[in-house]
C-alpha cells in the first residue's frame, strides 16, 4: 500500500515538473503553458522546406542523401548533414549538439529521440571552409 | 525552352568546355596528377561516380626514404586520426620496413588498403557495409557497419582498423566513430572534389603516384606500362589498385 502511495506521489511530482517547465531544454512559448524546446538559431534565412515538413521528414532526407554520398560520391547539396550544420550550429557554442540551446540536441532531448548522427559526424561547421568558402554543390 | 534554344545552348557549353580543357591541358596540380586528368575523370557535380574511372596508386619503393613518415602524418591530419600505434589505434597507412637478409638491402614502403578489384573484405561482410565504389575505391559504410570485424580477418594486408574508443574531434568530411571498422578511403572526399589523396600530395620524394588506371594516357598508366610493377601478394589475384615498383 505504502508503495502505491509513494508511486502516486512521484507521478504527481513529475506531472508538476513537466507543467511548470523546469525540465531541461524546455521553455514556455508566448502565452501558452506548453513547454517547447529552446534553441538559438538564425531565423533570417529559410530552411530547404517549411518547418512542419522539416520536422517530420528531415531524417528521411538525411538518410536518402547519406546513401548517395557514401555510395555514389554525390556530396554537398541542400540535404547534406554538413549543410544543415552550417546554418543550425548554435551561435553561442558553434555546434549543433553539446549544449542545451544547440538546435539538434534541444529538440531531440525534448522529443526523447536518440540522436545518433553525431556519434560519428562532427557537430560543428567546417566542411564549407574546406571547399573554398563556397556553398557545397 | 524550345528545342532549338536547348541545342544551341548545349553546343555553346561544349565549345566552352573544349576551350577550357585545351587551356588547362598539361597543368600539374600535384605530383603525377595533371588538371586535365582530374577534369576528365571527375564526374559532373551531382552525377554518381562511374566505373569508367579506376583510381589507383603506384608506390616507388626506391624513392621512399627510410625513417620518413610524411605520408602517414598527412593521412592522420587529413582524416583526423590521432596517430597512435597501439594495437587498438587506427592506422590507415603503415610504413613497412623490409630487409633482405642475404644481401642486407633495406627498403621501406607505405602499405594501406590496396583497393582490390575483388576485395575479400566485401565478400565476407554480413551487412553489405564493406563495399566497392564504382570507381574502384573500397569503403566501409559506417551506417550499416555492425563492427563484427570479419573484414579485418579477411584482409590479407592488415589494412583495416577498428575504432575502440568514443571519438569527439572528427573532421567534418571524415565522420568516424566507435564500433565501426575503417581503413584508407583514398581520401574519397578529396577525390570527389577533384583533388588527390593527401599522402600522394605530401610525399617529399614523389614516391606515391595517384591516378586513373583506366585511362591509358594518365601518368600512372604510362608509368605502369614502362616499369616493372608488383601487386602485393599477387598470388591471391585480388587485382589491387595499389602497385609497387622497386620492391
Amino acid at each position: 500500500m505504502a508503495n502505491r502511495a509513494s508511486r502516486g506521489r512521484l507521478a504527481a511530482m513529475l506531472a508538476a515538473l513537466a507543467f511548470s517547465g523546469v525540465l531541461p531544454g524546455a521553455a514556455h512559448a508566448e502565452g501558452t503553458r506548453v513547454p517547447l524546446p529552446s534553441f538559438s538559431v538564425d531565423r533570417s534565412t529559410t530552411c530547404v522546406a517549411p518547418p512542419d515538413v522539416m520536422r517530420r521528414t528531415h531524417m528521411e532526407m538525411l538518410k536518402h542523401r547519406r546513401d548517395k554520398t557514401v555510395h555514389q560520391g554525390i556530396r554537398g547539396g541542400d540535404e547534406s548533414l554538413n549543410r544543415c550544420i552550417s546554418c543550425h550550429a548554435s551561435k553561442t557554442s558553434g555546434a549543433a549538439i553539446g549544449a542545451p540551446d544547440a538546435f539538434c540536441q534541444s529538440c531531440h532531448d525534448y522529443a526523447g529521440v536518440k540522436l545518433d548522427c553525431f556519434e560519428c559526424h562532427q557537430g560543428r561547421p567546417g566542411a564549407q571552409a574546406r571547399l573554398g568558402g563556397e556553398a557545397p554543390r | 525552352m524550345s528545342e532549338h534554344d536547348d541545342l544551341s545552348r548545349r553546343a555553346a557549353r561544349r565549345a566552352l568546355l573544349a576551350g577550357a580543357a585545351a587551356a588547362l591541358a598539361g597543368v600539374t596540380i600535384a605530383p603525377g596528377i595533371r588538371l586535365i586528368e582530374v577534369a576528365q575523370a571527375a564526374a559532373e557535380p551531382g552525377a554518381p561516380v562511374s566505373s569508367r574511372v579506376r583510381w589507383g596508386l603506384l608506390i616507388d619503393v626506391g624513392r621512399c626514404t627510410e625513417g620518413c613518415s610524411e605520408c602517414v602524418l598527412a593521412c592522420n591530419r587529413e582524416n583526423g586520426l590521432d596517430g597512435g600505434t597501439r594495437p587498438t589505434d587506427s592506422q590507415w597507412i603503415r610504413i613497412v620496413e623490409l630487409k633482405d637478409r642475404r644481401t642486407g638491402r633495406k627498403a621501406s614502403a607505405p602499405v594501406m588498403c590496396q583497393h582490390c578489384a575483388n576485395p575479400p573484405c566485401v565478400d565476407v561482410c554480413p551487412t553489405g557495409a564493406s563495399f566497392k565504389r564504382a570507381d574502384g575505391i573500397v569503403l566501409v559504410d559506417r551506417h550499416t557497419c555492425i563492427g563484427c570485424r570479419y573484414c579485418m580477418m579477411a584482409c590479407p594486408y592488415k589494412a583495416r582498423s577498428f575504432v575502440h574508443e568514443p571519438l569527439t574531434h572528427q573532421k567534418p568530411e571524415v565522420p568516424r566513430g566507435k564500433g565501426c571498422v575503417e581503413s584508407c578511403t583514398l581520401c574519397v572526399h578529396r577525390i570527389d572534389r577533384g583533388d588527390g589523396p593527401a599522402c600522394a600530395q605530401a610525399c617529399p620524394t614523389q614516391a606515391i603516384l595517384f591516378g586513373n588506371l583506366n585511362d591509358p594516357q594518365s601518368a600512372i598508366s604510362r608509368r605502369i606500362a614502362e616499369v616493372q610493377t608488383t601487386q602485393l601478394r599477387a598470388d591471391f589475384a585480388l587485382g589491387t589498385g595499389v602497385r609497387y615498383t622497386g620492391l
